[in-house]
């Protein structure tokens, strides 16, 4: 029973990785490709350590919390390195099939 | 069955750090290739976890920190890079 | 130079060193709390404003929204991302920010890169919009809408009232 249910969060956990991971290789503008990254893969990531959390647990040594600290840096540090990125991106102008606000444009060139 | 499972995800993630390694050899732009790091680093995470459990020992925790650290800090220096051109200000 | 600079990263800051320990033991747990009281003494430089978290309960239902649309959300992105790509309908949208402090700011670009199919692009420089990218947008005005009615008002509520 309890078998299933770890396999069940490992098998959601690296399908979310991959489902990432094919978004950055599939979609076409880098903007785009930025939401694969950072929203798939968080949800994996974390499925994928609650799993070790409950796989560890039950080895006999105590609970195991530790997972805990990964997942929280991760969703911490993923919104800030996708608004770093896309900071960079637009600073350098890269093409986007979305219109670019105007807001942006007179404010890079004031600079 | 656990083994079983864990053999498909660990060819799911295998498969996805090579569609990263390929977004990163692709490019075009150089922020292209700093998600695909960022990507990267995320997704040896996840193999490190599975491999812990995998062979049963919590030794590849520390790991598995470790580099989700410093791949926060690399994007950032990086992105940093980008912006300002110059990383220490 | 205060005693105690800031209460609550003491605590967070113990709270992560018995998780990184991975024990409740009563040695680790002093020596966390000795951590906690020393950094923020120490590095009370970076950080000289004192947070103050004005309503823990609106905050504890702010989390608990938040990891349910971080799961709509991927399950949604996931889809998406599946799905014919030529069909989305990528935008950026500017959102006008009623947010002041730093904290609040940072805490709802957070938030909104982590939930619905949106990414926080850029913020002006006079600090009074927030653009964002989101990857499927319909209707540019009920995403800005939804965003500010579900991730600005708690966090107002919880770091700016007035």
């Amino acid at each position: 029973m309890l078998d299933i249910l770890l396999s069940l969060l490992i098998l959601t956990g690296a399908v979310f990785i991959f489902i990432g991971s094919l978004g950055l290789v599939r979609l076409d503008d880098f903007y785009t490709r930025l939401h694969g990254p950072t929203k798939a893969t968080t949800l994996g990531v974390g499925s994928l350590l609650i799993a070790s959390m409950i796989h560890f647990s039950l080895q006999g040594n105590g609970i195991s919390v530790h997972e805990i600290l990964i997942t929280l840096f991760l969703f911490i540090t993923a919104p800030v390195s996708a608004h770093l990125l896309s900071k960079a991106a637009l600073h350098r102008q890269l093409r986007s099939r979305a219109p670019l606000p105007p807001l942006i444009n007179t404010a890079e060139t004031e600079k | 069955m656990l083994n079983f499972a864990l053999m498909i995800a660990l060819a799911l993630v295998s498969a996805a750090a090579v569609l990263t390694l390929w977004r990163l050899v692709r490019g075009p732009s150089p922020p292209d290739r700093i998600l695909a790091l960022d990507t990267l680093s995320v997704n040896v995470i996840a193999l490190l976890v599975l491999f812990g459990i995998h062979l049963n020992s919590a030794l590849y925790f520390e790991a598995a920190l470790l580099i989700a650290l410093l791949g926060f800090v690399g994007t950032v220096a990086l992105c940093k890079f980008l912006l300002r051109g110059d990383i220490i200000e | 130079m205060t005693r105690l600079p800031h209460p609550v990263l003491t605590l967070s800051l113990a709270l992560v060193w018995l998780l990184l320990a991975n024990s409740l033991a009563p040695g680790q747990v002093l020596l966390g709390v000795l951590l906690g009281w020393l950094i923020p003494r120490f590095t009370q430089r970076f950080s000289p404003d004192r947070i103050h978290i004005h309503a823990p309960l609106v905050l504890l239902r702010f989390v608990a929204l938040l990891f349910h649309d971080i799961l709509i959300a991927n399950l949604n992105v996931a889809w998406l991302i599946l799905r014919e790509p030529r069909q989305l309908t990528p935008a950026f949208v500017v959102v006008p920010l009623d947010l002041r402090s730093d904290l609040g700011i940072s805490a709802f670009a957070g938030a909104v890169s982590l939930t619905p199919g949106t990414v926080s692009s850029w913020l002006s420089p006079d600090r009074r919009s927030l653009v964002v990218h989101g990857l499927h947008v319909r209707n540019p005005d009920a995403l800005v809408a939804t965003l500010k009615r579900r991730y600005e008002i708690p966090l107002l509520k919880v770091f700016e009232p007035c």
